[in-house]
């Protein structure tokens, strides 16, 4: 993999750091008028997904990381790896358990979910940020409630657990953001 | 093809009409004190050899060497006092390679002037009138670059044991471990501790001279001839960015040639390309530059300062990347 020098960085770039491989969040030059310029960098871990600050010399160079984002549908789970599919190759991959985190609450087949992988490897899963899944369990509500105050807890086929009004009931299928993990919206089988 | 919004300023007309005005203040003040404005070459046949500053270099026509667009007027100007000027002032475009950043743009308007007979401390005096002339600023306060660094990292940076102590100071820090952990060079240690530990906690409300910069850092200084482990160099931080640096002149050609070659050297020793000593400057110093001090200050960022902006593209008409 190549190396970047420091003139090089910039947001998303992808560098190995501690190990790990990273993105750059954010990069700022420091420098004092007379003397040795800085580059002072935010960088995610992609792997542990924390975010650490680093600084170096301008002009020193970093190892890059081979890491890419690709679209592909999810397929299955057989009780160890998720699998995943490029619906234009049709090339499968498998994901771990470390690697699809808490997207696993929200995997819906046939849904294309954006993985990230290091090395050819996936190192994370990002569900849609929109899923439509069926509840499976929750308390029946009062009939006639439509204002939504207060909701009530509905799990998912996913094991999920999501707040939703009062009216909404089991079997129903929702919209669910991902990203927040609320409710959106009932959806019309 | 989408139209793109990049022949648009970069700065508000309103932010330009104060640009206009600072510019006029600036031009006043040096007016009633009766400091002769010139404005010397942009563009020039020697570069400088600071270890940490890179000139755009051009071309002209037919003429065999390269020619340097000047990261400052210095040795210009101080032709010029050389050649009897007495005190001057210049407000014009300098240029650095190698520096964007939000508050770098690699052209920029730099104020430079240059007092015949004031010492490193008067003309201190004058920058703090300037400021609180020109942009409302507060009396300037000053502090020593030793004890500043005592204060805030507890290091003595002129003490033999500063290495170990700087890096041993500064790796308590995360953002900095991996960087001090193989770093030996003093210098490049004062720089982080400098730049990202004393600079960032200095009060912005207060324009604030750090004095008395070690030998090391001395560039077109004067040593203190008390203590010759200190220069008369001082820089002027303000509203969370360094806005001037100035020197007590140095007026020795013998000591100038041996700094320039010390530049050299470092250079070589950092890997960077040479570069050659203006010969032009050297002969004037051989002339005889008069004792006078010196300063230069970021103009676009004393407008920054003056008008809370964050970012130096909102201040110029056309920041690079619209230029």
């Amino acid at each position: 993999m190549a190396n970047y020098s420091t003139n090089e960085f910039k947001a998303g770039l992808k560098i190995m750091q501690d190990g790990e491989p990273c993105a750059i969040v954010e990069n700022e030059m420091v420098k004092p008028g007379k003397g040795q310029a800085f580059n002072r960098v935010r960088i995610r871990k992609l792997i542990s997904g924390k975010v650490v600050e680093k600084t170096f010399k301008s002009g020193d160079s970093v190892e890059g990381a081979d890491v890419i984002d690709v679209d592909l549908a999810y397929l299955y789970n057989d009780g160890e790896f998720w699998h995943f599919m490029n619906n234009e190759t049709f090339e499968q991959i498998a994901a771990d358990e470390k690697a699809v985190g808490d997207a696993v609450k929200w995997l819906v087949e046939q849904d294309v979910c954006t993985l990230t992988l290091w090395n050819g490897n996936p190192i994370s899963v990002a569900p849609p940020n929109f899923v439509e899944l069926e509840i499976t369990e929750t308390d029946p509500g009062l009939k006639g409630d439509t204002a939504g105050t207060g909701g009530k807890p509905a799990t998912l086929t996913t094991g999920a657990v999501v707040r939703v009004p009062l009216f909404v009931q089991i079997g129903e299928v929702i919209k669910v953001d991902t990203r927040s993990g609320e409710y959106v919206s009932r959806v019309q089988k | 093809m989408q139209r793109s919004n990049a022949w648009q300023p970069s700065a508000t007309l309103a932010v330009l009409r104060e640009r206009a005005a600072l510019l006029a203040r600036i031009r006043t003040f040096f007016a009633h004190r009766e400091v002769l404005e010139v404005d010397t070459p942009v563009l020039a046949h020697y570069g400088v050899t600071d270890v940490h500053l890179t000139n755009l270099r051009t071309h002209i026509s037919g003429e065999p060497t390269p020619y340097f667009l000047q990261t400052s007027p210095e040795y210009a100007m101080k032709r010029l006092l050389a050649a009897g000027s007495g005190s001057i002032y210049q407000l014009g475009k300098v240029f650095r390679d190698d520096e964007t950043s939000s508050r770098h743009n690699p052209e920029f308007t730099l104020l430079e002037w240059y007092r015949v007979g004031f010492t490193a401390a008067q003309l201190m005096d004058e920058i703090s009138q300037l400021l609180q002339e020109t942009v409302a600023a507060p009396p300037a306060q000053k502090v020593g670059y030793q004890e500043l660094m005592i204060q805030q990292l507890g290091v003595d940076p002129l003490a033999d044991d500063a290495v170990p102590r700087l890096q041993q100071a500064l790796s308590e820090r995360p953002e900095l471990t991996d960087l001090v952990s193989k770093e030996q060079d003093r210098d490049t240690l004062l720089d982080i501790a400098m730049a990202m530990v004393i600079e960032p906690a200095l009060d912005p409300a207060m324009p604030t001279f750090v004095t008395d910069y070690p030998a090391s850092q001395a560039a077109l200084a004067q040593l203190n001839a008390e203590d010759p482990r200190t220069a008369h160099r001082f820089e002027l931080f303000y509203g969370g960015l360094e806005l001037a640096n100035g020197y007590q002149e140095l007026t020795d050609a013998a000591e100038q040639q041996q700094r320039f070659q010390q530049d050299r050297l470092r250079r070589q020793h950092l890997q960077r390309d040479d570069a050659v000593a203006d010969p032009r400057l050297l002969a004037a110093l051989e002339q005889g530059l008069p004792d006078c001090a010196g300063v230069a200050l970021g103009f676009d960022r004393l407008l920054m300062i003056h008008l809370g902006s964050p970012r130096i593209s909102t201040v110029l008409p056309f920041a690079i990347d619209r230029a």
